[in-house]
């Protein structure tokens, strides 16, 4: 009796595990829909820039998704002994890889390109996707 | 008689030559405090032997501070990187 219950409870588990983070991570609609739209973008130095003029409420919602990212990097950087501006950089090589196709990122020149199937341009310091284990593809 | 004035102890749009010249022939005929001065600025102009340029250059300064990231550090990264990224995917 016990045993069934707890395996069952432990089923439940790995399901709820698998489930949850997936629905605690959706991004904020009014950012989704900049992003898709390309008035915002991923930069090389881990933040989001926007593409173009800022109007104030992207600006707003930029700087809000700046802030929080900024905290995070900052507890992170500090586990790893490393400073902040390198724990950025890295988070940067792992978000430009997560852009779609349509959305806007910047090359490491400062221009904004356009997200194709294609691998983006990054910094030259990124590890390649296949050193950094990037499992997205087919 | 030359008449060399140097009214402040900075370059004057002289040549040092002259000025040298100028001021050590000031020295035999003023006294006191201008004597200092022109001591002062013979001495400066002789040693510098030309003028101290200190216009601004015209490129304005870059000072990339991203460059003094080596890769090793962002490779070392790399994984809790992309494990934050993955933890916190609605802010990225």
């Amino acid at each position: 009796m016990r045993k069934s219950i707890g395996s069952a409870l432990a089923a439940l588990a790995v399901i709820g595990a698998g489930a949850v983070p997936a629905l605690a991570q959706q991004r904020d609609p009014a950012y989704a829909a900049a992003r898709a739209s390309g008035k915002v973008g991923e930069q090389s130095d881990g933040y989001l820039g926007i593409v173009g003029n800022a109007d104030p409420s992207t600006q707003r919602l930029v700087d809000d998704i700046n802030i929080k990212r900024r905290a995070v990097y900052a507890d992170k950087a500090q586990k790893n002994n490393a400073t902040l501006e390198a724990y950025a950089l890295s988070a940067g090589c792992t978000a430009a890889l997560r852009t779609v196709a349509g959305e806007k990122y910047r090359a490491p020149d400062g221009t904004w390109q356009t997200r194709t199937n294609a691998a983006p341009v990054r910094d030259s310091r990124c590890p390649s996707a296949a050193a950094a284990g990037n499992d997205t593809g087919d | 008689m030359m008449h060399h004035e140097l009214t402040a102890p900075a370059c004057a749009a002289t040549s040092p030559q002259d000025t040298g010249e100028g001021a050590a022939a000031m020295q035999r005929h003023r006294n006191g405090k201008r004597r200092a001065l022109m001591a002062g600025c013979a001495i400066l102009v002789a040693g510098l032997a030309g003028c101290v340029n200190i216009a601004a250059p015209d490129k304005p300064i870059v000072i990339e501070l991203n460059i003094n990231i080596r890769q090793e550090v962002i490779y070392r990264l790399a994984a809790d990187a992309a494990n934050t990224v993955e933890e916190n995917a609605d802010i990225f």
